[in-house]
């Protein structure tokens, strides 16, 4: 399309050169059009037209009316793939290109029935109803693309979730049969079921080159590392039964078993278990007197008493899954549901999802030659922990074991993960329930670090016109000793600042930034003048600190770089009889904000501030002119999760509360407005997230009896 | 002009024309997308959906037949096979290469715990320097054993290191030396540690000899070769690092957001020929000579100038310009492209630096994977996708630079900034394989303080150490446990600690209160102690030594603990105030009397003092709460001798405590005020029985804080400026309006 745009804008560029040649440009004109033509018809319509004819067969109504393809019986034979395979060796990362939403394309191939030269089908049950589910949950993802060649991966239609009903061979013809097949690269196959008798193998059986394998029931020597993704055996109870959430807590039971297939000398182990341990073991067996089928699948027994199944594993602290013939057992699954903690006996099983998942959170994993001393293990693990375990089952069931679709796109994300590794969700994306994640915070500035004093800070001074005032303030800062630069912000566009000479000589850096709107976020701005990582933000009017106050406030900062450190301190309340936040100036106890009229904080937040504040609070701090100082203390405490730190004792302050003209009235409206702004911060936040503490920090002599002279602060608290 | 005009009219309509031909193109291609999904319509209510997969009319089947894996039940002929049998049979074919925990080690011989043997050198035995470290470290650690029998894990005495046949320092005869060893059988058990293997041309991971059913803790360690969960990939680390201790990291601020000059950068050998000379040859492609500096050289080795291309000559002098711990220091990202073996010194350097490791490497196992998570510190690259590497950096957003950042300084000081911390780590991360139910999790290892520090056998739940609150969501509980040291006899009902007991009890926060019975004298009847609102119990120490009071007793079930000295006095406000400041500073030590260190210059070494200073770095144990955890962690963390120097002096126990939270937490203590009359009390006089009556007690004092840093490798113990008062402490405003009256009252 580009070439052929370029072609037609050629003409009139042609003109003054062949002014006479009237032919010759017709000629011309004609053929280049003609060539555009063709070539813009050959890009567009060549692979579209392919695509379209396959695309017609997989919108097909009804799987039974998918094409027969029939497979001549010399049709080659994959390889039987790779153990060595690794993303960096069998993968073609270049299909995948780099993207800027870092999301893979998967294609799926048309349904098809394929037959051999007999008219056999490959598969005995043909297309089942957790592969159809997993497909079309598939196809209706982000992942999905319907362009052949847009794909990064590419999903047979072939349904190979049960090896039981697969004809290898035959299967593995129709793989080559695919058109993009290409030795089975960036191709993906579910399997749950691998593996048949007499020695039941860990992966699929099926020959299948280079294709990925998302295989339930891997073994530590069959599964690549890296490459294939374990995947959980799907319980086909789970789209049945609704287990509700249950409360974590000591349950009737302490250990459970509730598989049938258990070899007889397991069996005999557990029974002895159940001798020595009495009634805290229930130990389940299939119900001899039922008839067989669906319904004896939704029913256990133990010595003639019936349970149902699964609603008894709600009643045991921890299941026991067993390995039967298969490692991977669709009990797990089961066992998850039901927020009974999982006791894995399967040596050398790779559990699902292990690559993101942390099992050790929600599992105890003990060799099956420990069997006999599983009672004495688990007991000894504190009940503290085994809730936090249960609550942990019933999550990882609810977010990747609970449906086709869940198993399906949690495979898809973790191969997308390690393409786009940079990109990849995060471990606590993967394994915090969302209540954790909600209430968990990590600290922007986690690392433990005591900053270096000599760096010093940047004042930043807020002013509109108070010159005066800003006078004294400056010459009061300026003698901090730990002072590195000073920034004053003129946010008055009617007034010019007053020229440098009038500027009282200090002996840092003064700065004068001008503002193009008079805005209280301005304040927080993250400008480039700022290079220490300390910054004071203080108001004009604030001349009552001392030097020993300011320098003080700066080493206590560094003690604690992530928080808010500041000298009025100030509170809010949960007003019981209007059933909303209140803020409170007055003598309290307690603290959980400091002003920002005078308050040491990391120039971090001012990036924060400025491009990650969440909702409108900011436009709305700008257009009431106020609460700038509480919105910056939402910020803070919601990031670390701490309370902001006050200095040094109570003073006189020239706060906006004490300034009122006539008293009482005006005082009133501000402190009215203040708390509309802790209700509306709160509910934008969706939480409360301020921190309440009873403390303040001193010097370490304050008020001590000891000579003034050598204390380190000793202005400090002077009215 | 006529002509012209026409010219221009034919050459616009022939534009137009072919415009509106390309716009019929795109209409076309517009519904051909959409339509597709409705060429088949299932039901109408569909349309909504872009449908793709066609809605199945019919009953499918369920993949499972019978909703059951029917085929595991045990009419089955495959259980006549017994799963001992099973076991067996496994055992015998996943061996040597095929290794794992279940198959080649062997869990019996660390049924009494967790020991390693080192075998005794032989005479004549050449140990490289870095062994020697390795060894060391080893030897010191407290899973160390002298006795072969009693081992779970075997070290080799002969160097392993190098096994490059071209290198000096390659040891000969170590295939004769193993396989002679008594207690070799074929490796089990036994862990080698190497970081040099194969050699040029091909640098092929062959070793030499045999390694059987040894595990490797390997350097450069190949996907291809690399037995997961069995083998251990370390990195790669220079002679000159330190044994112990070593070089903080280099982020001493957090510059946020972060604005190095360059985005960019490496700095390396360029190989000419061989394996791995594809990656470093393709880097100038990157490199813009702006903020993204990719330096190489190809002058190394003997015959470089026989192999010499044509940009060679350039690549040499960029490369002379600019000095690498200059490049290191000033840039976001740092390049760790394979060498000819996969991992490189580069790792190790970029990680200490702060500099967000770009890691191009194909097919490395990555250090310690097993257990640390790399996305969190580095970008894992692609060797193919070279090209995209700048972009995907300057993709990364500023909170995640800041993120990844600091885990770099945290993983560098955590498991990698000394050899002792790096085997360790090794160590640990086997000791997590053996008892997999007390193991660290994810978590535990990947966050603050890091994995040596949060000792699972503690509880394997995060939510009972002190580190994890937040991240978890959660607080710690709202009680304390007193712990009373005492150690002379209750004389009277006046005796301090009865009054201690009567005002801690009065505390609303108080969940019990035990008492440390080391006194020679019988413990006093019941009805002589105080009767208590909350329960009191007595310990009667079987060892009545100073380190038995930070013991973890089962009794203490709360997560703080309120340690006491017999003459402490406290009111109950105190205790009060000092709990509720404990609940924000959960991992400190919280406390009243405090002191301090500093570095005496005149005799090179550290310093105690108790005096009244600006400044404390240590909190007296004597009053104090903690978390119960770090009982725990003094009780198994510190090494015997340490404990045994501690009860011998009957002294010293705080310091050590104060060093073990600061080496843990980075930080100081917090000191809380305290009502001031008692001050001077509890500093000079104390009970007539006390120790610090003693002359020596002092210089024990100062021997202890040197002997304790030497152990650590460095002096963990940071000075704080600042004390914490209740908000309204000596505030100008009635007492009534106060909570903690009583800390201001004379």
């Amino acid at each position: 399309m580009y070439g052929s745009g370029k072609y037609s804008s050629r003409g009139p560029a042609l003109i003054p050169r062949m002014k006479t040649k009237h032919r010759l440009y017709y000629i011309t004109l004609f053929s280049v059009v003609l060539l555009g033509l063709i070539a813009t018809g050959m890009f567009q319509f060549w692979p579209h037209s392919i695509e379209s004819t396959t695309e017609w067969t997989l919108e097909k109504g009804s799987v039974h009316d998918a094409p027969l393809i029939r497979l001549p019986g010399s049709s080659p034979i994959p390889e039987r793939g790779d153990l060595s395979c690794r993303m960096h060796t069998c993968f073609d990362v270049y299909r995948c290109g780099y993207n800027p939403k870092n999301k893979i394309k998967v294609y799926i191939y048309p349904l098809q029935r394929f037959v051999d030269e007999l008219g056999v089908p490959i598969s005995s049950t043909g297309l089942s109803r957790e592969y159809n589910d997993l497909l079309s949950s598939i196809s209706d993802s982000d992942f999905y693309t319907d362009d052949v060649t847009r794909a990064c991966l590419f999903i047979p239609s072939i349904d190979v979730l049960n090896q039981n009903s697969l004809r290898i061979r035959e299967t593995a013809q129709a793989l080559t049969m695919l058109p993009r097949w290409d030795k089975g690269m960036n191709h993906l196959l579910f399997n749950m079921l691998p593996g048949g008798p007499p020695d039941y193998n860990t992966a699929l059986d099926v020959p299948r080159d280079r294709a990925l394998l998302a295989g339930g029931g891997f073994s530590t020597w069959t599964y690549r590392q890296g490459y294939d993704v374990s995947i959980p055996v799907y319980s086909p109870l789970s789209a049945d039964v609704v287990l509700p959430e249950r409360q974590p807590g000591p349950q009737r039971y302490f250990i459970l078993s509730s598989q049938t297939a258990i070899h007889r000398e397991y069996r005999a182990e557990l029974e002895r278990l159940k001798e020595e341990n009495g009634e805290s073991l229930l130990l389940l067996n299939k119900c001899s007197n039922l008839s067989q089928g669906a319904a004896s699948a939704r029913k256990r027994c133990y010595k003639g008493q019936v349970y149902d199944y699964p609603q008894i594993l709600q009643e045991s602290s921890f299941c026991v899954v067993l390995r039967g013939a298969r490692l991977g057992q669709a009990a797990l699954s089961d066992v998850l549901q039901a927020g009974c903690v999982p006791v894995i006996l399967a040596d050398s099983y790779i559990l699902p999802f292990s690559e993101v998942l942390d099992w050790k959170r929600a599992s105890v994993v003990i060799p099956e030659e420990k069997l006999s001393e599983m009672y004495t293990i688990l007991k000894s693990i504190p009940q503290r922990q085994v809730e936090e375990m249960q609550r942990q089952a019933r999550w990882f069931w609810e977010a990747y074991f609970s449906s086709m679709k869940a198993i399906g796109l949690t495979t898809l994300q973790i191969i997308n993960d390690r393409i786009y590794p940079y990109a990849a969700h995060t471990y606590e994306q993967w394994n915090n329930p969302s209540v954790v994640k909600w209430s968990s915070v990590n600290s922007p500035l986690f690392l433990p670090l005591i900053p270096p004093r000599a760096p010093g800070f940047t004042a930043v001074v807020l002013t509109y016109d108070r010159v005066e005032s800003l006078f004294r303030v400056i010459t009061e800062i300026s003698k901090v000793p730990s002072l590195a630069k000073l920034l004053v912000v003129w946010n008055n566009q009617n007034k010019s600042p007053p020229e440098e000479s009038l500027w009282p000589k200090v002996g840092v850096p003064l700065k004068v930034v001008r503002t193009k709107e008079n805005k209280l976020s301005n304040r927080f701005f993250p400008y480039d003048e700022i290079e220490t990582e300390a910054v004071l933000a203080i108001d004009d009017d604030i001349i009552m600190l001392t030097s020993d106050e300011l320098q003080f406030g700066y080493e206590v900062w560094r003690e604690f770089p992530d928080r808010l450190v500041g000298y009025p301190g100030r509170l809010h309340l949960w007003d019981h009889e209007m059933g909303k936040w209140k803020y409170e100036s007055e003598w309290t106890n307690e603290v959980s904000m400091v002003l920002t009229g005078a308050a040491f904080y990391h120039k971090y937040y001012n990036y924060l501030y400025t491009y990650k504040m969440p909702g409108d609070i900011k436009n709305w701090v700008d257009a009431h002119m106020n609460c700038e100082d509480i919105a910056m203390n939402f910020l803070v405490a919601n990031v670390t999760g701490k309370a902001p730190i006050k200095v040094t004792p109570r003073k006189k302050f020239k706060c906006p509360e004490c300034t009122a003209i006539d008293g009482l009235s005006l005082d009133q409206t501000h402190m009215v407005e203040r708390s509309e702004c802790i209700n509306k911060f709160a509910s934008v936040f969706g939480t409360m997230p301020l921190k309440v503490v009873e403390h303040r920090a001193d010097p370490v002599l304050y008020k001590d009896d000891f000579p003034e002279k050598l204390k380190s602060f000793p202005n400090i608290g002077s009215l | 002009m006529q002509a012209k005009k026409r010219y221009l009219l034919v050459s616009v309509v022939a534009g137009l024309l072919f415009l509106i031909y390309l716009w019929g193109l795109q209409i076309e291609e517009f519904p051909q997308q959409q339509q597709q999904p409705y060429q088949y319509p299932q039901t109408p209510q569909h349309y909504q959906h872009h449908q793709h997969w066609p809605e199945s009319t019919e009953l499918l089947e369920p993949y499972l037949e019978g909703g059951e894996q029917e085929e595991d039940s045990p009419q089955l002929h495959h259980q006549h096979t017994s799963p001992r049998e099973r076991r067996a049979i496994r055992d015998n074919i996943y061996k040597n290469k095929r290794c794992r925990m279940e198959t080649c080690f062997d869990f019996a011989r660390c049924q009494s715990g967790f020991r390693v043997y080192i075998y005794p050198p032989q005479r004549g035995d050449t140990i490289s320097e870095t062994y020697q470290k390795i060894l060391s470290s080893i030897e010191e650690s407290r899973f160390r054993t002298t006795d072969p029998s009693r081992a779970c894990l075997f070290i080799l005495a002969v160097d392993t290191l190098d096994r490059d046949q071209l290198s000096v320092q390659y040891v000969q005869n170590v295939r004769t030396r193993i396989h002679n060893l008594p207690t070799w059988n074929d490796g089990r058990n036994h862990l080698i540690f190497n970081l040099y293997s194969g050699t040029w041309p091909d640098y092929t991971e062959d070793l030499g000899f045999e390694v059987g059913q040894a595990m490797l803790a390997k350097a450069s360690a190949d996907v291809a070769n690399f037995r997961p969960n069995f083998d251990i990939s370390i990195p790669l680390f220079s002679k000159d690092h330190p044994l112990k201790e070593g070089a903080t990291g280099y982020l001493t601020l957090n510059d946020a957001p972060p604005s190095r000059k360059y985005q960019l950068v490496f700095k390396g050998k360029r190989y000419l020929t061989g394996i791995g000379s594809e990656t470093r040859n393709a880097l100038y492609h990157v490199h813009n000579g702006d903020d993204v500096l990719l330096l190489t050289t190809c002058k190394h080795g003997k015959e470089w100038e026989k192999h010499k291309d044509s940009r060679c000559d350039r690549d040499n002098k960029d490369y002379s310009k600019f000095d690498y711990q200059q490049l290191l220091h000033n840039s976001s990202f740092c390049l760790v492209p394979r060498g000819r073996r996969l991992g490189s010194f580069r790792f190790l350097e970029a990680l200490q630096a702060a500099c967000i490791p770009v890691i191009l490497s194909n097919g490395w196992e990555l250090p310690f994977s097993e257990v640390i998570d790399w996305r969190k510190a580095a970008i894992i690259g692609d060797e193919r996708l070279l090209l995209q590497v700048p972009s995907i950096t300057r993709s990364v957003g500023r909170d995640r630079m800041l993120a990844l950042r600091q885990q770099t300084q945290f993983l560098w000081d955590a498991y990698f900034s000394s050899v002792a911390k790096i085997v360790l780590t090794t160590l640990e991360i086997i000791q997590d394989r053996v008892e997999s139910h007390v193991s660290r999790n994810h978590l535990l290892w990947n966050s603050l303080p890091g994995g040596l520090y949060a000792l699972p056998q503690y509880s394997a739940d995060p939510a009972q150490f002190p580190f994890y609150y937040a991240i978890l969501g959660k607080s710690p509980s709202q009680q304390f446990t007193a712990v009373i040291h005492t150690v002379s006899p209750l004389q009277s009902q006046i005796s301090p600690v009865v009054k201690l007991i009567i005002a801690v009890a009065k505390s609303k926060f108080c969940a019990q209160i035990v008492v440390l019975w080391t006194c020679e004298t019988p413990l006093p009847p019941r009805h002589k102690w105080p009767s208590t609102s909350v329960p009191l119990s007595v310990i009667q120490g079987q060892t009545k030594t100073m380190s038995s009071r930070f013991l973890p007793h089962d009794i203490i079930a709360t997560d703080a603990v309120l340690s006491l000295d017999e003459d402490s006095v406290l009111s109950t406000n105190e205790v009060d105030f000092a709990f509720i400041v404990w609940q924000s500073f959960p991992e400190r030590i919280v406390g009243y009397p405090a002191r301090s260190h500093y570095w005496d210059s005149s005799r090179s070494r550290w310093g105690y003092t108790s005096k009244w200073t600006n400044d404390y770095s240590m909190v007296l144990t004597g009053a104090a709460f903690y978390h119960r955890y770090y009982h725990y962690l003094f009780t198994h963390y510190v090494p015997a001798s340490l404990l045994t120097m501690v009860d011998h002096m009957a002294n010293c126990e705080d310091i050590l405590m104060n060093f073990l939270v600061s080496a843990v937490t980075k930080q100081p203590p917090i000191k809380v005020t305290q009502k001031k009359q008692y001050k001077e009390t509890m500093m000079t006089q104390g009970s007539k029985a006390s120790r610090w009556a003693d002359p020596d007690h002092f210089t024990q004092r100062q021997t202890c804080m040197n002997v304790f840093s030497r152990w650590l490798g460095f002096m963990p113990l940071v000075h704080s400026q600042m004390r914490l008062d209740p908000v309204l402490f000596r505030d100008q405003v009635s007492i009534l309006r106060k909570k903690y009256r009583d800390i201001e009252r004379l």
